[in-house]
């Protein structure tokens, strides 16, 4: 008996290594095939070359420059949307509405997180650009500023649903604690519960930053699909475009080994490291003010 | 005149438990009243109605009349952020607030609206010495209050209560998670301090009931079945359900 214990212990031991290790070497393998497709470009194409202003594949101009800042525009912008309203919203939820109507918008919220965002970004072109150009007095609704418009709004229910746990998660007895002291409502939420609860709101700010980085249907529905270096802040309100929008719209029509195909790879190397710096500066924000020992143990 | 004197007081929660039933006391100025009695007796009900920290919690009825001075503690226009300045409370748990030690002793200031920097180090120094934790903790008040141990940290909430000087402190089995040496200073804290402010706990035994009580009230399932000084209620006490409960014959 003991022993059928220990080897029902031995074996699920060994099927959770296998399921973490499988998954290191998956995400190994991805990270191998788009080093091995996407370093080439750099011996194609000079390095000045690459990353200078001008995208235009077919006559041989690969500067991805532009993509770049097209994607920082965007999901500067989005977040910019997307993380004050989604705090709000979820401080709103966890902390201000009566349970019973926190009891419908939760669900609520979740729903609207798993559109898909085809059809938001069809919502996006018939409402909101056609809007914007009339508004703003625009020559085109398909702007940087549409699509930061758009991916927040995309950004904010993962926003508030994961802020609204982490809110949800720090024990009544802070507030108490709080209120005890003679502190008021608002006080106690700013002052404590959100502190209390900041490392699952910076979660939910770097996967609301994920989402709209890696974000591509929608973007490119609504941006304009111009690969043009902005000049100075007008640039929001003008076409632009991001990197998982040229990958996307262009990956298709390329010949595989192609010069023009390796630098669509290495501009997946690019959005690879951007998604890595995120992340890093996450923990670290994470982590620092926590002791080694706390994070050993968390 | 008392400090507090309460009539009838019956509170009950909205599933229709009646947590206080009819009590009627009166505690004096710059004594320490300990409410005694097994689990679910209503001790905690007690104490959160002095400072109305109810309010936070779904409380179908209170009834009666509660006099702290010449105001009555269930009137719902009194300004409750004023009255728990005024009554603090230390809880069960240690409960620092995520910031550094500095900052949650000087918390209840600051959302007083306390700006100067030499008036809040001069608190938090008082505060932090008389829940005798200064000497521990005087070189490293930026460090994050998680670091402390538990009995460091509950009496850093000692000190965060008295850090705002309030006329009470109420204490809710402050030592029940404790040491022997933090309990045994916390103790000591509340007798020293008790010329100063005026203390209702609900000790974590009757033994700590008879070190620091003046005055003990024995609660049964929300009644308040005796009230005596600690020197009569130990070795005299009226009712046969407070004796059962003294020699440990339940709870
Ligand atoms: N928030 C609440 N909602 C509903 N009922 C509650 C609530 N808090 C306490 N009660 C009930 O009120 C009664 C008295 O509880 P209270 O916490 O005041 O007792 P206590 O004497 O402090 O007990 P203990 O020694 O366990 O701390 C209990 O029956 C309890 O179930
Ligand atoms: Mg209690």
């Amino acid at each position: 008996m003991i022993a059928r214990n220990r080897l029902t212990e031995i074996g699920v031991t060994r099927l959770i290594q296998l399921a973490g290790f499988s998954s290191i070497i998956f995400m190994g393998m991805i990270l191998y095939f788009l080093l091995t497709e996407g370093v080439p470009a750099l011996g194609e194409v000079s390095l000045r070359e690459l990353f200078s202003s001008r995208w235009y594949p077919i006559e041989g101009f690969y500067g991805i420059l532009p993509l770049i800042t097209g994607s920082l525009m965007v999901t500067i912008g989005a977040m910019l949307i997307a993380v004050p309203f989604g705090l709000c919203a979820a401080v709103y939820i966890s902390e201000v509405a009566p349970p019973r109507l926190a009891a419908v918008l939760k669900p609520l919220v979740e729903i609207l997180a798993g559109l898909p965002s085809v059809v938001l970004g069809f919502l996006g072109i018939v409402i909101l650009s056609p809007f914007l150009r009339r508004f703003l007095d625009l020559p085109t609704g398909l702007t940087a500023f549409t699509g930061s418009l758009l991916l927040g709004g995309i950004a904010i229910p993962t926003v508030i649903s994961i802020s609204e746990d982490a809110l949800n998660n720090v024990p009544r007895s802070y507030r108490e604690a709080a209120r005890a002291l003679g502190a008021t409502g608002w006080q106690t939420i700013w002052g404590v519960t959100v502190p209390a609860a900041r490392s699952g709101i910076l979660t939910a700010v770097m996967l609301g930053v994920g989402r709209a980085m890696g974000e591509t249907m929608a973007v490119m529905m609504v941006t304009g699909n111009a690969p043009v270096l902005p000049s100075s802040l007008g640039a929001l309100f003008e076409p632009a475009r991001t990197m998982t929008a040229t990958i996307a719209s262009e990956m298709g029509e390329v010949a595989t080994g192609s010069e023009h195909y390796h630098v669509l790879f290495f501009i997946g190397i690019v959005l690879f490291l951007f998604s890595l710096v995120v992340n890093l500066i996450a923990s670290r924000l994470v982590f620092r003010s926590k002791g080694r020992a706390e994070r050993v143990l968390s | 005149m008392s400090l507090f004197e309460i009539y009838d007081l019956t509170v009950e929660y909205s599933d229709g438990t009646e947590s206080l039933q009819g009590v009627t006391m009166n505690i004096e100025a710059n004594e320490v009243t300990c409410l005694i009695g097994p689990a679910g007796g209503g001790k905690s009900t007690f104490l959160r109605v002095l400072n109305r920290l109810n309010d936070l919690a779904d409380v179908k009825k209170v009834s009666g009349k509660v006099m702290f001075k010449d105001m009555n503690l269930l009137d719902p226009k009194i300004d409750v952020i004023d009255l728990r300045r005024r009554i603090g409370m230390v809880f069960a748990r240690p409960l620092p607030l995520p910031l550094s030690l500095y900052e949650n002793v000087a918390y209840g200031l600051r959302t007083a609206g306390e700006r100067s920097k030499a008036k809040l180090d001069r608190a938090v120094e008082q505060a932090l010495r008389q829940a005798q934790l200064w000497d521990e903790v005087y070189d490293r008040l930026d460090a994050p209050a998680s670091r402390l141990s538990g009995g460091q940290q509950q009496r850093l909430c000692l000190a965060r209560t008295l850090s705002l000087e309030p006329e009470v402190v109420l204490l809710d089995e402050p030592t029940s998670a404790l040491d022997p040496i933090s309990t045994a200073k916390i103790e000591s804290s509340i007798l020293e301090l008790k010329e100063r402010y005026t203390f209702i706990v609900a000790p974590h035994s009757i033994q700590q009931a008879g070190r620091i009580a003046d005055h003990v009230a024995f609660f049964l399932q929300g009644e308040l079945v005796e009230y005596q000084p600690a020197s009569e209620i130990f070795t005299r006490p009226r009712d046969k359900r407070t004796e059962d409960y003294l020699q440990g014959r339940f709870g």
